[in-house]
């Protein structure tokens, strides 16, 4: 378990894809810098989408977690 | 007792949902057992996917206005005015000025999209749309002057109406300015917040080929953070900043306050059980159709096929029978590939699509469906 503190969770659990991604790019839009979002999501698309997005936007993934029935995804706000 | 359905919105899903209701329901409403009222806050339903042809000068805005007295059944009590709050608990509406609460048994919310353009700074001073009637007239004067420069258009919104119109609309403005002879003196660039084309990845995959073809630009990972009016570039949230001389964009979407107000859902989307469209947050309301939080497009196919799983499942309640009906997330749309050639995709939870070859034939029979939509709207077809 990771002992990161979110500012904000997006909840994209039985969204399909590109839904968790761009509920995590709406989050981050009104984000601070240095917040950190943590998404939550059931699609495995996430697992590379998020990571691409996060790299192609300059934004930091802090840690992706990968639990029994989704994956959260924390990301740092550049 | 008579039972009282309430559909707030008069759109395609609220006034198929209607003319459904009135046919299925028909005995119940001869007796004064079941009432159903469609509340909408213009006396006219209004045909959205016509804007797409408007800034190419081939529709009007008035050919996708049609009052809603003269489609809607008689049977129906059709309610020009706006709801101002929606009471869950009481099951109770009540809108605006002092008009008394109307109470309701079975709610159905399908009150659609709205345009958020004020989301991005600059957008609504510099950039145009076809997603509204005075958008779609105000960029066909732009393109009528428009000869030479670069042209972007910029898929800001997601989810947003008809995810096929932004391939659409590049494909018509490059078959277009070719017949025009203008191609050559215009770059045009087109943007999508993720890493493909297209939400889907089907449709995404059918499409990119289409543009390397015929030369349009393309900017992935791109979702636009401001516009600059004076310096024409329009910059992304990934530090991207492109060159306009005309910037057409998909404007951010939302839909309606009250719904988050109602504790229905984030952003004016109901969440809602995706194959029953049942609100989860509360019984006996539904929604359909844009304000469903379903994961499928924002089309008005979604919204037809949904009112009809919808009007199965109350008359079922209202019969006190078990309601069986389900929506399986099926979706049709023709996607315009230029001026005169079409593709075709049908698809749904289970099954993803599979564009057709793009055709004159499919391009006819779209602008045909869009000629018939009348019926549609009547419950007919």
């Amino acid at each position: 378990m990771t002992d990161i503190e979110p500012d904000d969770t997006v909840d994209a659990r039985g969204a399909a894809c590109p839904g968790p991604l761009m509920d995590l790019i709406g989050k981050i839009r009104s984000a601070e810098s240095g917040d950190v979002i943590r998404l939550l999501s059931d699609n495995d698309q996430s697992l590379t989408d998020v990571p691409e997005w996060a790299e192609e936007a300059g934004n930091e993934l802090l840690a992706v977690e990968e639990l029994d029935d989704h994956n959260e995804f924390y990301v740092e706000k550049a | 007792m008579t039972e009282h359905v309430v559909i707030v919105g008069g759109g395609t899903g609220g006034t198929v949902l209607a003319n459904d209701l009135a046919d299925r329901l028909e005995p119940e409403l001869d007796a004064g057992d079941v009432r159903v009222t469609l509340v909408n806050d213009d006396p006219d339903h209004v045909y959205k996917p016509v804007w797409l042809y408007v800034p190419f000068g081939q529709r009007e805005p008035d050919d996708g206005r049609r009052p809603l007295d003269d489609l809607v059944d008689d049977a129906i009590d059709l309610r020009i005015d706006r709801v101002s709050d929606i009471d869950t608990e009481a099951q109770r509406l009540q809108f605006r000025g002092s008009a008394p609460p109307v109470s309701y048994d079975y709610l159905v919310l399908a009150t659609g999209s709205t345009l958020e353009p004020d989301q991005i700074p600059g957008l609504t001073e510099d950039g145009h749309n076809y997603y509204s009637e005075s958008g779609a007239t105000d960029l066909r004067d732009e393109l009528l002057e428009f000869t030479e420069g670069d042209l972007v258009l910029s898929v800001i919104g997601t989810p947003h109406m008809c995810p096929a119109a932004p391939l659409e609309f590049v494909f018509m403005a490059d078959d277009w300015l070719r017949e025009r002879g203008l191609r050559e003196d215009v770059d045009i660039t087109y943007t999508y917040p993720i890493q493909r084309v297209h939400g889907n990845p089907h449709i995404a995959e059918w499409a990119r080929p289409i543009m390397e073809e015929r030369d349009i630009q393309v900017e992935t990972f791109f979702n636009a953070e401001s516009v600059d009016p004076e310096a024409e570039t329009i910059t992304s949230m990934e530090g991207t900043e492109l060159d306009y001389d005309l910037l057409v964009t998909i404007p951010p979407h939302g839909g309606i306050d009250l719904i988050e107000e109602a504790g229905l859902g984030d952003d004016g989307w109901v969440d809602v059980d995706k194959h029953t469209l049942e609100a989860e947050a509360a019984d006996n309301v539904y929604a359909l159709g844009d304000t469903a939080d379903t994961g499928v497009p924002n089309a008005g196919s979604v919204a037809h096929y949904q009112a009809g799983v919808v009007g199965q499942r109350l008359a079922s309640e209202i019969r006190g029978r078990p309601a069986t009906a389900t929506y399986d997330g099926k979706t049709l749309c023709f996607i315009e590939t230029g001026m005169d050639a079409a593709s075709f995709v049908e698809f749904d939870y289970e099954n993803p699509p599979s564009p057709a070859p793009p055709s004159e034939k499919l391009h006819w029979s779209k602008l045909a469906y869009n000629e018939s939509y009348w019926l549609t709207a009547r419950g007919l077809l």
